[in-house]
């Protein structure tokens, strides 16, 4: 057990608790900060694999932006009184019960698929090679995200604009 | 003085009066006023090509200055060698003289419009009009290319158009244009082929280069036959546009446009067009074509002369004498005496439109009255009008120490030398009878109007000199009716520097067998001769210096004849005219003459009720049995309609009603499916994912 | 030697997506549901990026999982915008209540 395998099962285990209280929590400002935590174990995940640059991407993005728009959209939907907010939940006992079988089905996919595993050199930082592949190889691709976040904010903007009645 | 320097004048000259035209459309109706600027353009382009054409006749005498540019290149296109069709402007002595020619006779028609018209409605338009018509005619005379040609004589068509129709709420104006463009199409279509027969041969529209391949004997299709029919076929363009027997009934009608038009385009330049046309091709006709064009154009100099001689409406006896002189100039083009064509061509530029803008003096004057026999004394009222009315009288008349002597003369010489070379004597004998008739008519014409005693004394009371604006240009086209301006002989004109430095008989290109004798290379010339300067055998050379003295003296007995006999019959009244008339011999010719042969009717009963009559029998055809084909096709799909609509409603629409109720039945079972929560949807995808996995068994 | 390998990376991933698919299937709120989603885009990057470096696929594993990043921000955005006017519509957010397109 080097020192890899430590960090390695520190994050998978802050992010398999963390993503177990977000499903499980009744109060849905607890899920919402467990979120957070999944989100860095997945970071921390990354980093692992070598993708400091889509680690950084990860907690800009998820932790700065989603997770952020998620607490809104908990916020502006609640009749808030206090800090609990609860929500129901429903078919626990099925739902756990097939959510077991699928979770069986793909582990053992995982597990002993013979996958071939050689891993590569991978470079020190990806930035550099990222930025250059974003503007050549995918360069349509990066436009057309550029169009759709754009059209993505219109519209939510538009979708979410109350109605003058 | 660079040649390129000229071509770019000759382009500002040719565009200046399109830019009048373009201005009077954006702006006529808000600045009302902007007629004098027009003025003021035309003469801007008059000053600018007095200068062209002196730096062309003295630093360029007898070189062409060619501009062109290629418009259109095909490339390599498949089954067809490259095509390049060129635009560009030629440059030559007789380009420059046209040049002057037009902008002078425009500018001062300009200037005589500014009171002619004043009043009018119109008054912005016709100047607009005036402006695209000496664009389109500086583009005739300035082209290099037989497209150009075609695409300014179309436009020059429809300006004419627009200006005799300018007062189209009367209908005999609107039904003259109507008139005017349908005959001039007639002759188009016939230019068309023409072109087209040489554009075939050659794959280019530009005359040198056609020339050049004439010239090293490549004929159209190989047959010289072509050549003739293509010359004939271009000429044919010039009948219709200078008015030739048969196409000439346009012209006189074309008299419902204002006076001031009709001078300018109706007597000096575009029917002028034609002529100058056939000097362009001048030098690719044959002999039989040239026969053609000197038959035709004889013809039609005899019979507008010879109706000319009753007609009572003062602008219709210039314009059957515009036609008759323009027959002349056609006639000399046959002939061959290219030299004198072009030389009467200006000359009576000069003194037409003089009596034209003279007769819309005394029009104007007379408030609107054209008919000669309802005028008479107006010499008093009027002296500038009357001098300068009689001074290009004397001019047209042929008569000494005129231009028109000189250039008449000069014709007639011309077709005397044809007789005596070929045998065609029937030519001269016509060219000095309409030398007499049209002395005989424009006498008449001068001493109804100006002498006697007044026969309407109400409207005579009325008459008044014209103001400055209106006399002045007459006194200009006067003077230049005079000898001195083109020769210092007053006796021949071969001294003059029109013959002897600016105009020159172009060397023929047709194939030698093909040309009249005369005008074949004589011996010493293909040996001798330097290249381009081979202008006539010594042959043709000595009969026009024998035919000249005979001519001159022929013309002026002839001449003399005319004027002395129209003083006698309306001066002096020797003889009595009534008398004359009722007389059973010459009352026939009277009539025939008054009513201008019927030629009018005789089209009105052969071509148009011709095309009338198709046109009603193609109208029967339509109805009865095109008409009757198509009902009963359509009974037939009736018929067939019927049974197909029993059959869709029946057996089509009970097959589709039938799916539809399946359809609907099954729906309505699966319906019990969609809940419409959405957890469900996923945990039957994760089932389902399950239930794949199991399928596959990857593990 | 225990080495951390390939498939520890995919078990974990395949540990968060079933946690995701439960979280979806079993919440009634409808912001629950969208953290469900994240969770299960989140394990979708995993192997993305697990695969791009055993696979040596070089960079473009993780070039895809930061389209996927966009995409679940522009998502996340359009979802939020959906949850709200749902919420103005119905006055809650809860997900098998909202079944109108049945009728």
């Amino acid at each position: 057990m080097d020192f890899y395998n430590i960090i390695f099962f520190l994050f998978a285990l802050i992010t398999i608790v963390s993503a177990f209280i977000v499903v499980t929590s009744r109060n849905i400002i607890y899920s919402g900060f467990s979120l957070l935590f999944t989100f860095f174990g997945v970071a921390g995940i990354y980093v692992l694999l070598g993708s400091d640059f889509i680690a950084v991407v990860q907690i800009m993005v998820y932790v700065g932006g989603i997770l952020i728009l998620i607490l809104f959209g908990v916020m502006l939907t609640n009749k808030i009184v206090d800090v609990e907010i609860r929500t129901g939940a429903s078919h626990m006992l099925p739902a756990a019960i097939g959510v077991g079988i699928l979770f069986g089905a793909l582990t053992a996919v995982m597990v002993f698929t013979g996958w071939k595993s050689e891993p590569g050199l991978v470079p020190q930082t990806t930035t550099v090679d990222i930025g250059k592949l974003l503007i050549t190889d995918y360069v349509l691709i990066f436009e057309l995200l550029a169009m759709l976040l754009l059209v993505a904010l219109i519209g939510a903007a538009t979708i979410a604009r109350r109605e003058k009645e | 003085m660079s040649e390129s320097l000229l071509i770019n004048l000759s382009i500002i000259i040719l565009f200046l009066p399109l830019a009048g035209f373009i201005k009077v459309v954006l702006f006529g109706k808000k600045f009302p006023k902007l007629y004098l600027l027009e003025v003021a353009i035309i003469s801007i382009a008059f000053a600018l090509s007095v200068f062209v054409m002196y730096s062309k006749l003295a630093y360029y005498n007898t070189k062409d200055i060619i501009g062109a540019f290629t418009w259109i290149s095909t490339g390599n296109a498949p089954f067809s060698d490259v095509l390049n069709i060129e635009l560009g402007i030629k440059i030559d002595n007789v380009t420059v003289i046209m040049l002057f020619v037009v902008n002078l006779i425009s500018m001062l028609v300009h200037i005589y419009s500014i009171e002619y018209m004043r009043g009018d409605k119109r008054y912005t338009r016709y100047f607009s009009y005036l402006g695209i018509f000496t664009f389109s005619m500086l583009g005739i005379v300035l082209t290099h290319n037989l497209l150009m040609m075609y695409i300014f004589w179309e436009l020059v068509g429809l300006s004419s158009y627009l200006l005799i129709g300018f007062w189209f709420e009367k209908k005999s104006a609107a039904d003259a244009a109507k008139k005017a463009f349908i005959v001039n199409r007639i002759g188009d279509i016939g230019m068309f082929i023409g072109i087209l027969i040489l554009f075939t041969s050659y794959k280019t529209f530009t005359f040198d280069t056609i020339f050049a391949q004439i010239a090293a004997g490549n004929l159209p299709f190989g047959s010289s036959a072509w050549l003739t029919a293509a010359g004939i076929l271009v000429f044919m363009g010039a009948v219709g546009k200078s008015a030739q027997f048969p196409l000439h009934v346009w012209l006189p009608d074309a008299m419902e446009g204002p006076t001031p038009v009709s001078a300018l385009i109706h007597a000096a330049t575009m029917v002028a067009a034609g002529v100058y046309l056939v000097t362009r091709i001048f030098v690719m006709l044959t002999a039989d074509a040239m026969l053609v064009i000197a038959v035709v154009g004889a013809f039609t100099s005899l019979i507008a002369a010879t109706i000319a001689l009753t007609q009572n409406d003062i602008k219709k006896v210039l314009a059957y004498s515009t036609v008759s002189q323009l027959g002349y100039m056609i006639m000399s083009l046959g002939v061959g005496a290219y030299v004198f064509a072009f030389f009467h061509l200006v000359t009576h530029a000069f003194f037409k439109a003089c009596l034209f803008l003279g007769s819309g003096s005394v029009i104007h004057s007379m408030h609107h009255e054209q008919d000669i026999r309802n005028m008479g004394g107006l010499k008093k009222k009027m002296p500038v009008t009357y001098w300068t009315f009689l001074i290009s009288t004397i001019a047209i008349s042929g008569v000494p120490l005129t231009s028109g002597f000189l250039s008449k003369d000069g014709i007639l010489a011309g077709t005397l030398a044809f007789g005596k070379l070929t045998g065609h004597w029937l030519i001269p004998i016509i060219g000095f009878t309409v030398a007499a008739l049209t002395a005989f008519y424009m006498f008449r014409l001068v001493i109804l109007t100006f002498h006697g005693e007044p026969r309407d004394h109400h409207k005579f009371d009325h008459a008044h000199e014209s103001p400055l604006v209106m006399i002045a240009p007459l006194a200009v086209l006067a003077t230049l009716s005079i000898f001195i301006f083109y020769t210092p002989n007053p006796l021949s004109p071969d001294a003059g520097w029109f013959m002897s430095s600016w105009v020159k008989t172009p060397e023929q290109v047709t194939p030698v067998d093909t040309r009249f004798d005369f005008l074949k290379p004589s011996a010493e010339n293909i040996h001798g001769g330097h290249h381009g300067e081979i202008v006539h055998s010594v042959l043709y050379t000595e009969t026009m210096h024998w035919a000249h003295y005979p001519a001159m003296i022929l013309s002026l007995v002839v001449a003399g004849l005319g004027i002395l006999t129209a003083f006698m019959f309306y001066q002096w009244k020797k003889i009595n005219v009534d008398k004359l008339i009722e007389n059973k011999f010459t009352n026939a010719l009277y009539r025939g003459s008054l009513n201008k042969w019927k030629i009018d009717e005789a089209y009105d009963a052969t071509a148009i009720n011709g095309t009338l009559q198709t046109g009603s029998g193609l109208s029967w055809f339509d109805q009865k049995i095109v008409d009757g084909a198509v009902n009963g096709s359509a009974r037939l799909t009736r018929i067939v309609s019927k049974i197909s609509g029993w059959f869709d409603t029946y057996a089509v629409d009970g097959f589709v009603n039938f799916t539809a109720f399946f359809s609907g039945f099954i729906g309505l079972s699966f319906r019990k499916l969609q809940t419409g929560k959405v957890q469900t949807y996923i945990v039957l995808v994760v089932f389902s994912v399950i239930i794949l996995l199991l399928f596959f068994k990857p593990f | 030697m225990f080495q951390v390998g390939l498939t520890h990376f995919l078990v974990v991933s395949t540990i968060l997506f079933s946690l995701g698919i439960y979280g979806i299937v079993t919440r009634k709120n409808a912001v629950m549901v969208l953290m469900g989603i994240e969770l299960i885009l989140n394990a979708a990057n995993i192997n993305f990026i697990a695969f791009a470096k055993y696979g040596n696929f070089g960079l473009n594993g993780q070039i895809i999982a930061l389209f996927v990043i966009i995409l679940a921000a522009a998502e996340a955005a359009i979802a939020l915008a959906i949850v709200l006017n749902t919420y103005k519509t119905f006055s809650n957010v809860n997900v098998d209540e909202i079944d109108k397109l049945k009728e």
